[in-house]
């Protein structure tokens, strides 16, 4: 019976499917339930405290957020900068963005304070705030990224796609700007307070971005038992690899530029020698983990017989590890370092001055962080069955194309 | 979310549909009313059917000027409510099911969150309050045709 | 009303004078009979804040005792705190212990929230609950405080506290509970009938009166009297937020 509705053998695994979304229901279950606990006891279940007040949610809540504008990347090099092999996933890449940033936001609302003033949120608005200009980004990404997913998979509305991919471009710049200035408004710590921080969000979006797409495809393509073709696997190999790059040299100039000022000398310390959990994390997770090793991977030479070994799935998967990873340092560690209110003073307090905060996330967090990604993944996969995101490529194209490469 | 909460939604309208239907035959023999226990004042800054329409209205308003602006008239604060229509059972007005707010707030099924913050009984010493004599300047004639009963 | 006597008035030194004349006038004519007491000072229940004045507080710290906790103390009281300093605790106001580096030279002096004239926690405030009275008083609305933790992040001070813990049994009139965000309030409700804040109170209590409570408009106040005899800081000047509170002696 379902064989009627099948557009490719891979959909006919309804079994499969069925277990996929079960899986993804279970981890939201999971988040709801620390929610409502939360809700019910408040934050003293959690690790976070008047020193970090912005935890384990937080990191993966804004990793999603942007890994979100990033994965709409694909769609942009398709529709605004008119390469063909990025066209033809851009739909995929749509929804995907739509996906990762419905997750993002269940998190960041599910560990509000009160969660139950949402409302209030949407009805008043505070223009000095960033924060409530990323409010606006959000809902208007949505709105505009869904427009533009219907231009693509409408026949009629085809001729609309182009200047709506400008437009969810534009948007998804100026909402990854806003995100990073989050955290680059800051004036009173020394960890963010940097201009730097939007452009650096951007180029790391790209990078996220790209890397959760290309798990996404390879696992589609594995799904439905195909093979993606070398030239499209190559070239968004080496994309991911320049983004990788560029994300490695933002951070350089980001910690070369504080080790330049006196002033940042203390913080940068904390992160680059002896700031403990965060120097690891910084150093093994994002710099190693999720840089260097993904771009050996990505650039090993290879020889003619094992050109199909592309480390497609291994490589973006390390890419995002490291991004929870710099996420962690740039969100926990920027809190846990102590800030300098009274510089060349040795400071103590009751409340923790002048001393390295600790944060300890406890099972509630992670509950609700993964949970954000259990949102991602049900709504990806249900989409991915639901309508065609296959990307459709052009083989007779492509093949033209290898030999005039 | 929002399409969880629709969800919701469904399940509660389709809950709420099923009990009503089965309470549809008891409760046309009669509804019982709220059962208010006796605060202290003898009668409200208004009228008490105005009280029951709008005193969510007056004390929005209030909170509003008080918070923001620093305009601290008594006559429709909330701690002014509650030192008068705490119970004197409890001295509270959220304390059980039948202290002032409690009472209809449960019987309307009316989520309130004041409580979460404001106290639910008066202080044990009434601060000093400078506009004291001001109280009493306020009672206009409006008041005294306020009508008694509101406390049964 | 006072504008009135402002542009009448020829001598600009007299300014103030005048100023205080228009505030009785007004007084006067507007409201007979209600204003029975404390004139010119204190402010009517139906009137509000007003921008002519900004409450400042000026701390000395070579007066404050070292060892001394009265106006934490006297803050938790008046303000309902429970007075436990775990990570997760809520504290207004906190004694902090600073030694110089170089020197050796050491000192205690309170800290809590500045009231800043351009305070980054309202700044950042998606939903403008962080807010800053007409007079200077920086004040968290819990009516319209979604728990978002952005000024926690904002605030150069470390001055706020989230709450972590539903409430029970708060001083009715400083309303507070879990899932909101608070601080120092300067006792906005002393200070709107005309008393000092519980920290100031306390600290002259024990004698110490390392501490200054007043209106930094008003030429006459004792605490613009002390900001002008003697040096004076704001603490992290270098952010420019002109904060309320200032220190002199570090």
């Amino acid at each position: 019976m379902a064989q009627e509705h099948c557009t490719n053998q891979g959909e006919c695994r309804t079994g499969q499917f069925i277990t996929l979304l079960a899986l993804g229901g279970l981890v939201i279950l999971g988040a709801l339930y620390a929610f409502f606990t939360l809700e019910h006891h408040g934050h003293v279940l959690t690790g976070m405290n008047n020193q970090v007040v912005w935890g384990l949610p937080h990191v993966f809540a804004v990793f999603l957020i942007v890994a979100a504008s990033g994965a709409l990347n694909v769609a942009s090099i398709g529709s605004v900068f008119g390469k063909d092999v990025y066209k033809k996933r851009a739909p995929l890449s749509g929804m995907l963005a739509l996906a990762l940033l419905a997750g993002g936001l269940a998190v960041l609302v599910l560990d509000l304070g009160r969660p139950d003033r949402l409302i209030v949120a949407m009805t008043h608005y505070n223009f000095r705030s960033i924060f409530a200009w990323n409010m606006i980004f959000y809902n208007g990404f949505f709105a505009i990224v869904g427009l533009y997913l219907i231009t693509l998979m409408d026949r009629n509305l085809k001729g609309w796609s182009k200047p709506v991919g400008y437009m969810a471009f534009f948007w998804r710049l100026a909402l990854t700007t806003a995100t990073g200035s989050i955290f680059g408004f800051l004036v009173a710590r020394a960890g963010y307070n940097s201009a730097l921080m939007a452009p650096m969000f951007i180029i790391m979006s790209f990078a996220y971005g790209l890397a959760i797409f290309m798990v996404v495809q390879s696992s589609m393509y594995y799904w439905n038992g195909l093979v993606l073709d070398d030239g499209v696997r190559r070239r968004m190999k080496n994309l991911l690899a320049v983004f990788v790059g560029a994300s490695l040299y933002f951070t350089v100039v980001f910690h070369l530029t504080n080790l330049y000022f006196a002033k940042q000398w203390d913080f940068e310390r904390f992160i680059l020698l002896d700031g403990g959990i965060y120097t690891q994390i910084f150093w093994i997770g994002q710099i190693l983990l999720g840089g260097i090793v993904p771009l050996i991977l990505l650039f090993m030479p290879r020889t003619q017989d094992a050109q199909k070994i592309c480390f497609c799935f291994l490589a973006p998967l390390l890419v995002i590890l490291g991004g929870l990873a710099q996420m962690y340092v740039t969100i926990i560690g920027g809190q846990a370092f102590p800030m300098q209110m009274f510089p060349g003073h040795e400071v103590t307090s009751t409340f923790y001055d002048g001393v390295v905060a600790q944060y300890n996330p406890t099972v509630y967090e992670w509950l609700l962080g993964i949970g954000g990604v259990g949102i991602t993944f049900v709504l990806t996969v249900i989409a991915v069955r639901a309508f065609k995101f296959m990307p459709q490529d052009d083989f007779h194209v492509l093949q033209m194309r290898r030999s005039t490469d | 979310m929002a399409r969880l909460a629709n969800w919701l939604r469904l399940v509660a309208l389709i809950v709420v549909a099923a009990f009503s239907a089965a309470a549809t035959v008891p409760a046309a023999a009669g509804v019982d009313l709220p059962k208010i226990e006796k605060g202290k004042g003898d009668k409200c800054v208004e009228d008490t059917q105005f009280m029951r329409r709008n005193h969510m209205d007056l004390l929005k308003h209030h909170r509003d000027d008080t918070m923001r602006k620093g305009i601290r008239t008594t006559k429709h604060s909330l701690k002014k409510c509650v030192e008068c229509h705490a119970s004197e059972k409890s001295g509270s007005v959220a304390a059980s099911k039948e202290d002032f707010c409690a009472a209809c707030h449960s019987y309307a099924s009316v989520k309130l969150d004041c409580w979460d913050c404001h106290a639910t009984k008066p202080g044990k010493k009434p601060p000093t309050q400078l506009g004291q004599g001001r109280v009493q300047m306020q009672s206009s004639p409006l008041i005294a045709a306020t009508q008694p009963g509101e406390s049964k | 009303m006072n504008d009135q006597i402002n542009t009448n008035s020829v001598e600009a030194q007299a300014r103030r004078d005048f100023l205080k004349t228009g505030a009785l006038v007004v007084g006067a004519t507007l409201a007979p009979g209600v204003l029975f007491y404390g004139v010119a000072h204190s402010r009517a229940p139906e009137e509000a804040a007003s921008s002519d004045k900004r409450y400042g507080l000026l701390i000395d710290t070579t007066k404050c005792g070292n060892g001394c906790n009265d106006c934490v103390t006297a803050c938790n009281t008046e303000n309902g705190l429970s007075g436990e300093t775990g990570p997760q605790d809520s504290q207004w106001i906190r004694k902090v212990d600073i030694k110089d580096l170089r020197t050796g030279y050491v000192q205690s002096l309170p800290m809590m929230c500045q009231h800043c004239e351009n305070p980054p926690c309202v700044d950042v405030c998606p939903t403008s609950a962080s807010m800053k009275r007409a007079d200077g008083i920086v004040l968290v609305d819990r009516h319209t405080c979604i728990g978002c933790r952005y000024c926690m992040m904002a605030c150069p001070y470390k001055a706020r506290s989230f709450v972590h813990e539903p409430l029970t049994d708060q001083n009715p009139e400083v309303p507070r509970g879990k899932g909101c965000v608070e601080s120092c309030t300067f006792c906005v409700q002393r200070v709107d009938r005309d008393e000092q804040p519980a920290c100031v109170e306390a600290c002259n209590k024990q004698g110490h009166g390392a501490m200054i409570f007043g209106d930094l408009k008003d030429p006459e106040s004792e605490l613009n009297k002390a900001l002008k005899s003697a040096s004076s800081i704001e603490v992290r000047a270098d952010l420019a937020l002109n904060t309320g509170v200032r220190y002199q002696g570090i």
